[in-house]
This record gives C-alpha cells, sequence and structure tokens, in this order.
C-alpha cells in the first residue's frame, strides 16, 4: 500500500478572541507517530479537529497525500479515525451493538472481525452488557477496539490512554505500534508520555 | 547478545505481519451508503426502544390534548365536530415539536454526530435516517393516534382513513422541517422554547392543509387537494431538509 503523508501548513486558528493555532507547522509520513503535547488550553484537541476537518482554520492548510484536503474533505475523513474525549458510545447499546453500528456506517464488518477486536480489548466478558453499567475504562477499551476495527491510515487520538489501567495503556502503546508498522499514521495529543512501545515518537509542543 | 530493543522490535515485525492492511485505497470494504443509512436507521429505533418512555410521552401528550378540548369548549357534539380538525392538528404538531428535542441532542452529547460527521459517508443520507427514523417513533403512531382523538372529539368513522392519511402525510413534513431546526438549535442549551419559535412558524403550511383535508374528511367532502398540497410539502421537505440539517450539524460540530 502507498503510504500517504499528512503535512500541516501554517495553521493559524482563533477561537472567538483567543488565538489558539498560531502557525502550527508538521509533516508525518507512513510510520510515524507525532506526539503533541502542551499544557491545559494550549489547542491540542483543538489542533486534532482542525486537522480532521471539524474546524476551519483561519489560514493555513492541511494536505493528505499532497492534495488539500478541503477539495475532498469527505474522502479524507472516510481514511481517519479520530478518538476523542469520550468515547463516541451509546450508554443504552452494549459495546458490542455500539461498535457494529459504530463501525458498519464506515465499513463492512464481519462478526468474527468483531469478536476477535473485543477480545483484543479484553472485552470479551462485558462486550454484551450496556455500556450505561460500564466503567470509564471499559468504554474506553470498547472504543479502543472500535479504532483498531476503523482500519484507518490515520489516527488522531486525544487523550488516548485517559481512565486506563497499566495493561490497558500498554495496549493503546500496541495497537499505535501495529497502526505504525503498517505504514499508518499516528497523531496523538497527550499529556504524559506514550506507552513504551510507541517507539520514539516526534514531539510537537504547544505553547499555552 | 541482543541489542537491548530487539525483542520489541520483533514483537513489532510479528505484528506487522498479523496486522490486516489498512483500507484506505480499497473502495470495496467502504460501506455503501445505503447501508450507512439502513444502520443509522436500526440504531435509532433500537435506541428508541430501549428508552420507551421518551415513545410514549408525546403521544401521551397528544391524548391530553384532545381531552382537554371537550372539557373546554362544550360537549355538544356539533361545536366540538367543528373543533376537530383543529384539536388534531394543534395535538399533533405540539407533540411532534416534544419529540422533536430528543433527535439530535444525544447524539451531540455523546459524539455520535461526531463521528457520522468524520465518517467519510454523505452526512445528508444519514441526517434522512435520523429524520426517518423520527417519523417512524412519533409521526406514524401520532398518525395511527389520530382516529382516537378524531372519534371522542365526535368525528364519523368513514372520516377516519382521510385523518390518518393527512396526519400521516403532514407528519413527514412536521419531521423534516423540524429536524433544521433541531439541527440548528444543537449548540444551545435548554433550546426547546427557540426550537419552537423556529420551527412553527415553518409549520404553518402543514397546519393549515392538514387542518383543512381533516375538516373535509370529517364533512365528506372531496379531501384529495389538500392532500396532495401536504404531499407536495413532504416531498419538498425530502429533497431540501437533511441537506440543511447536514448543514447545521457541521457547523454545530465547531
Amino acid at each position: 500500500m502507498p503510504s500517504e503523508g499528512l503535512e500541516v501548513e501554517n495553521l493559524h486558528l482563533w477561537r472567538g478572541e483567543r488565538h489558539v493555532l498560531r502557525g502550527v507547522c508538521f509533516s508525518l509520513t507512513g510510520g510515524e507517530c507525532l506526539q503533541v503535547t502542551g499544557p491545559n488550553g494550549s489547542g491540542k484537541t483543538t489542533l486534532l479537529r482542525a486537522v480532521c476537518g471539524l474546524l476551519y482554520p483561519e489560514e493555513g492548510r492541511v494536505l493528505w497525500g499532497g492534495r488539500n484536503v478541503r477539495s475532498d474533505l469527505r474522502a479524507f475523513q472516510g481514511s481517519l479515525a479520530y478518538l476523542g474525549h469520550e468515547p463516541p458510545l451509546k450508554a443504552d447499546l452494549s459495546a458490542r451493538e455500539n461498535l457494529r453500528y459504530w463501525i458498519g456506517v464506515r465499513r463492512r464488518l464481519n462478526a468474527a472481525a468483531l469478536d476477535a477486536a473485543l477480545e483484543r480489548v479484553g472485552a470479551g466478558a462485558w462486550c454484551d452488557r450496556l455500556v450505561r453499567t460500564l466503567s470509564a475504562g471499559q468504554r474506553r477499551r470498547a472504543a479502543l477496539a472500535g479504532l483498531a476495527l476503523l482500519m484507518a491510515p490515520l489516527w488522531l487520538l486525544d487523550e488516548p490512554t485517559t481512565n486506563l489501567d497499566t495493561e490497558g495503556q500498554q495496549l493503546v502503546g500496541t495497537l499505535i505500534a501495529e497502526q505504525l508498522a503498517r505504514g499508518g499514521l499516528v497523531l496523538a495529543a497527550v499529556h504524559h508520555q506514550l506507552p513504551a512501545a510507541v517507539r520514539e515518537p516526534r514531539q510537537l509542543e504547544l505553547a499555552a | 547478545m541482543n541489542p537491548p530493543g530487539s525483542t520489541a522490535l520483533s514483537a513489532l515485525a510479528s505484528a506487522a505481519s498479523a496486522a490486516p492492511p489498512l483500507s484506505a485505497a480499497s473502495g470495496t470494504e467502504r460501506a455503501a451508503v445505503l447501508e450507512a443509512a439502513r444502520l443509522a436507521l436500526a440504531r435509532d429505533l433500537t435506541l428508541a426502544f430501549r428508552r420507551r418512555s421518551q415513545l410514549v410521552q408525546p403521544l401521551a401528550f397528544f391524548a391530553m390534548v384532545a381531552v382537554l378540548f371537550p372539557l373546554t369548549i362544550s360537549p355538544e357534539l356539533a361545536r366540538l365536530r367543528e373543533a376537530a380538525p383543529a384539536a388534531v392538528w394543534a395535538g399533533a404538531l405540539l407533540a411532534s415539536l416534544l419529540a422533536l428535542e430528543f433527535l439530535f441532542r444525544d447524539d451531540a452529547h455523546d459524539g455520535t454526530l461526531e463521528q457520522y460527521a468524520l465518517s467519510g459517508q454523505s452526512l445528508t443520507w444519514l441526517m434522512f435516517a435520523k429524520t426517518a427514523a423520527h417519523w417512524l417513533l412519533t409521526g406514524l403512531p401520532l398518525a395511527l393516534m389520530a382516529p382516537l382523538v378524531a372519534v371522542s372529539l365526535g368525528a364519523p368513522g368513514a372520516s377516519l382513513p382521510g385523518i390518518i392519511a393527512s396526519v400521516a402525510v403532514g407528519s413527514v413534513a412536521l419531521s423534516l422541517i423540524g429536524s433544521i431546526g433541531a439541527a440548528l438549535t444543537l449548540g444551545i442549551k435548554r433550546s426547546g422554547a427557540l426550537l419552537a419559535l423556529l420551527v412553527l412558524p415553518l409549520s404553518l403550511p402543514v397546519l393549515i392543509y392538514g387542518a383543512r383535508a381533516t375538516q373535509l374528511a370529517i364533512s365528506g367532502g372531496p379531501l384529495l387537494a389538500p392532500l396532495e398540497l401536504l404531499a407536495a410539502v413532504a416531498v419538498l421537505g425530502i429533497t431540501l431538509a437533511p441537506l440543511a440539517a447536514a448543514a447545521a450539524v457541521r457547523i454545530s460540530l465547531e
């Protein structure tokens, strides 16, 4: 598979009176992970949302495979997986049902792949329970199963290790390492370092 | 002697060989847009049946409105019959408005709308699916309940098919108009009153044609003309409302 590259050029974004992103530039090619750090309110989430096209930057552009993503936003969004602060799960559906609908809207999904992904994140025992009865860490794990199932070349992760126990954090590391090994790209906003399985991620620090 | 990172490296290599390839280039894996819309519809229906109280509330409200009319006007059959179209339509409109608040609110809250917007699928189609689910869960039950309300207001039995038809078609238009209002008020907390102010004026044509069709059904006149006008509004809604709702949802995600 030809690996696609992500380039972010001179991104400026204002939120009301605040100049949140002040000329952010980076480029990322297949197999690379960029770890975005910075204090609270420095614009990590804003950067991720601007890259995936949910926010319109005032200046600058995002290139995917050398083309401005705004020229075909839907195709670009179809090749990325964005995981925000909260796992995008419905409280009144089970973890398995949630994944079936969430992933199924994007790609064909067979039951075996779904089972394997749930097993992988340690959800085998509780994947048929309603999400409202699950702990925050279990929800995060279910979301990670979804992330793996999306098979997207570009991952945009906002604090992926939140609420996870040590083993869960290692799981995040392994998933990211696998994504990089198959030529995928990862852009992760984190407070702490990414798990050790992610070897030498590149760094981008946003100032407050 | 192994260098320190070698085990991790070999683990990485085996992971790479085990991991299936990414699907960026292959269009075959992408779910078809109709399949995506079907799943969005199925998801909303499943959720609605897990939270039945939300389903029942607008219907109970509709029944209450119908009870209020005979109590407040007069129990006289001729006068009740005169008020029946107003009661059916004002009740149906307010009941559908009541249900509208739930259309996007939970999805916006739990990140589902965000994932829809980023799904690479047409957000317009997904909005259409959500609105279709909304109609199946409120508009259709209201249409099926309308005869009960109409009979309690003295409508003759022969008028009931016409009343069902007019509420069924009219509520399609109401759901679609409402979806625009619900999407536009997503960013606002406690948006109920604003939603009503936005949606009610736009619903006036539906109310006028619908009440006229109901009136004609009760008096035994030809109701095809107002029904066709209702259907025209519904078709206009089907073509334009999901586009507008999708645009409004994208704005609300900013």
